[in-house]
């Protein structure tokens, strides 16, 4: 089957800023603020952008870790946002996730079989001897000795854990994992070893990610499809070749050219944004990033540009590529 | 060329734990010319920010202590020093950027008040000139506002803007060997540029020599003049930046460069090593990269390699070159 595991439409997060005796709501921070994608069966979606600009956010809304607060989430063609808890639970077994720090994301009282054998017992799959042996099956998979089952998190390194991580993420057999940094935490050495391990499962299982991280290089290595965020929307989206062959979006394009290369005969023409992120409870009017955009216009400032076609399969919301300029100079 | 500003030899510094004796540091020998970028990479473990911290006398003691080598700082040994003349140095000739900038600001203090002891202490300042200092120093780092922020507590900044105080501070008293350690790791990249802009703009503009350890080989590439390799503790590469990484000689930095995915070409799979890190101890045999390494013979295991010179300005620790030094003769 074809087509699209996962269509999101307009998907809001927004905390409220309380104030004062009363708790009166005095604003929102806007986490999220309307975003739009769908990811197709099979393939890598990246999610990118720096801290706070809602990426894991949008990430955990969609499995509903945390409610949103508007929008639909279809998976297979099933609005997730509807559903009762009891109807969540069971359909939680196709999406599972993989969390970045591999330190707090494992219970450390339970050994290591225990912690694979849970999300069985939780979905009621198999009896103990299935499920033993399906734990031995995860173990191997992911590259763990059979041995090392008895022993518990604290007794492996950074990479191992995160290897515990995604073999607990496959123990349901799940058609999409949301991997939320799944390997900044870790050594270059070993962050190679768990990316290839990722594609090798993706291969073997058939499997779908949501892959959220702020690394422009690994997401170039092992993405199909990028969607850039900043201050809780998304700016660009398009695939991989295109992104890094001419992104379009004035953020994107200071983006990567921050990004360091592990080669020193390569001098890049950097742009170095000037300021930093604005706070998302006070969000700039218009385009959220005209206070630091180098080519910010008088537009910006007042309308929010929408994200259009700008060229073929590539979405941008800037004003740069929306007519506005064609229309300013007619 | 002239006399290395910073010089050290045979560094070896041990933590004398509950679980025996780790050799953190295991016999490291470096130098850093005046007005030069030295990068030391390595991962976690490898023993690199120990090796800075003990430039500085600031080994956490107990556990870790410096049980043997010597720190040149102008030919003057820091190893030896009293305490009391060591606090003269650190802020002064040597300082330092540390990580994490929020638990290095003290948050009792506004960032002025921060400033300002340093140099009345090293500089003999005036309030009022300290202040001014201050301020000089914060608008030199591209702090807006630095009449006002200078009277801003920390927990009142963002991370990028508490880095430049961290640097604001460290630049204070114009020292003559900056350490950076790992100063851009909890940074987001646009913010790491800016930076690592200011960095090299005080390396390439005051001449100040810069200690850059990270495990970043992309900041490396970029930063550097001259690079170590460090692994379990001991350097196993050191050369100019373009011979790491255009001629990597010893199979540990050859892997860790093609593990690195690169924006700059499309790989289908990555490299990787196989393998942990090795748990550091007293009994280790051998070289320490031997079980991890694709290339490892018999005597890789049975017995350590020497820092040799290879080539001009450029010394790998490794059975395979050493070999082919002893064939060519």
């Amino acid at each position: 089957m074809s087509g699209n595991l996962l269509e999101v439409k307009g998907l809001k997060k927004y905390y409220p800023v309380q104030k004062g005796f009363l708790n009166s709501t005095a604003g929102y921070v806007k986490a999220v603020d309307d975003i739009s994608f769908s990811i197709r069966r099979g393939e890598t979606f990246g999610l990118v952008g720096e801290s706070g600009c809602g990426k894991s956010t949008a990430g955990r809304s969609l499995l509903r870790l945390m409610e949103p607060t508007a929008g639909e989430i279809l998976f297979e063609g099933r609005d997730i946002t509807k559903l009762s808890a009891g109807e969540l639970r069971k359909q939680r077994r196709e999406m599972q996730m993989v969390f970045q720090d591999p330190f707090s994301s494992l219970d450390p009282r339970h050994t290591v079989e225990r912690i694979l054998e849970e999300p069985m017992i939780v979905h009621r799959t198999g009896n103990a001897r299935e499920r033993r042996a399906a734990v031995d099956k995860l173990a191997d998979v992911v590259g763990l000795a059979k041995s090392q089952l008895q022993r518990y998190p604290h007794q492996f390194s950074g990479g191992q854990r995160q290897r515990i991580g995604i073999a607990r993420a496959l123990a349901l057999q799940p058609k999409l994992i949301v991997a939320d940094e799944p390997v900044s935490a870790l050594d270059v050495s070993i962050q190679s070893q768990v990316i290839n391990l990722m594609q090798d499962l993706q291969h073997e299982f058939g499997l779908t990610y949501l892959f959220i991280a702020h690394d422009l290089s690994v997401v170039k290595h092992i993405c199909d499809r990028v969607a850039v965020m900043y201050l809780g929307r998304i700016i660009e989206i398009t695939d991989k070749h295109s992104l890094y062959a001419h992104p379009q979006h004035p953020y994107t394009k200071a983006l990567l050219s921050a990004v360091p290369e592990p080669d020193p005969d390569i001098r890049k023409q950097r742009i170095i944004l000037q300021g930093e992120v604005p706070s998302p409870a006070n969000a700039p009017v218009g385009c959220s990033f005209h206070t630091r955009c180098p080519q910010a216009m008088e537009v910006c400032r007042k309308e929010r540009p929408p994200l259009l076609e700008t060229d073929s399969a590539h979405f941008t919301a800037c004003h740069l590529y929306d007519g506005t300029i064609h229309s300013q100079l007619a | 060329m002239s006399e290395p500003i910073l010089k050290i030899e045979n560094l070896h510094t041990h933590f004398f734990t509950d679980r025996g004796e780790i050799p953190a540091v295991d016999g490291v020998d470096l130098y850093i010319n005046p007005g030069e970028v030295l990068g030391v990479v390595g991962e976690s473990g490898c023993g690199k920010s120990v090796t800075s911290l003990s430039v500085l006398r600031l080994v956490p003691s107990p556990p870790g202590r410096i049980i043997e080598g010597r720190i040149f700082l102008k030919g003057q040994d820091l190893v030896t020093l009293k305490e009391k003349e060591m606090r003269k140095i650190r802020g002064d000739a040597v300082s330092m950027i540390f990580q994490e900038p929020m638990t290095s600001l003290n948050p009792l203090f506004t960032v002025g008040q921060q400033i300002i002891e340093i140099v009345r202490l090293h500089r003999g300042m005036s309030k009022r000139q300290a202040r001014d200092h201050a301020v000089d120093m914060l608008r030199n780092v591209g702090i807006p506002r630095p009449e006002s922020i200078i009277d801003e507590y920390p927990h009142q900044l963002s991370g990028g803007m508490r880095q430049r105080v961290m640097i604001a501070m460290s630049i204070s008293c114009n020292p003559e060997l900056l350490i950076a350690d790992e100063p851009t790791t909890a940074l987001d990249v646009t913010i790491q540029a800016q930076i690592l802009d200011l960095i090299r703009r005080l390396n390439e503009e005051q001449g100040t020599a810069v200690m850059m350890i990270t495990h970043d080989l992309g900041v490396v590439a970029e930063m550097c003049h001259r690079v170590a390799v460090m692994y379990a503790g001991k350097v196993v590469e050191e050369g100019s930046v373009h011979d790491i990484f255009k001629r990597p000689l010893h199979p540990y930095t050859r892997g860790l460069i093609q593990s690195v995915p690169r924006m700059d070409e499309t790989r289908e799979r990555l490299y990787s090593i196989p393998g942990n890190v090795p748990v550091l101890s007293t009994e280790m045999q051998g070289c320490r990269f031997a079980p991890r390494c694709p290339e490892a013979m018999e005597i890789c295991h049975q017995s350590l390699p020497q820092l040799t010179q290879q080539e001009e300005q450029h010394s790998c620790r490794c059975w395979l070159h050493e070999r082919s030094q002893e064939d060519a003769v």
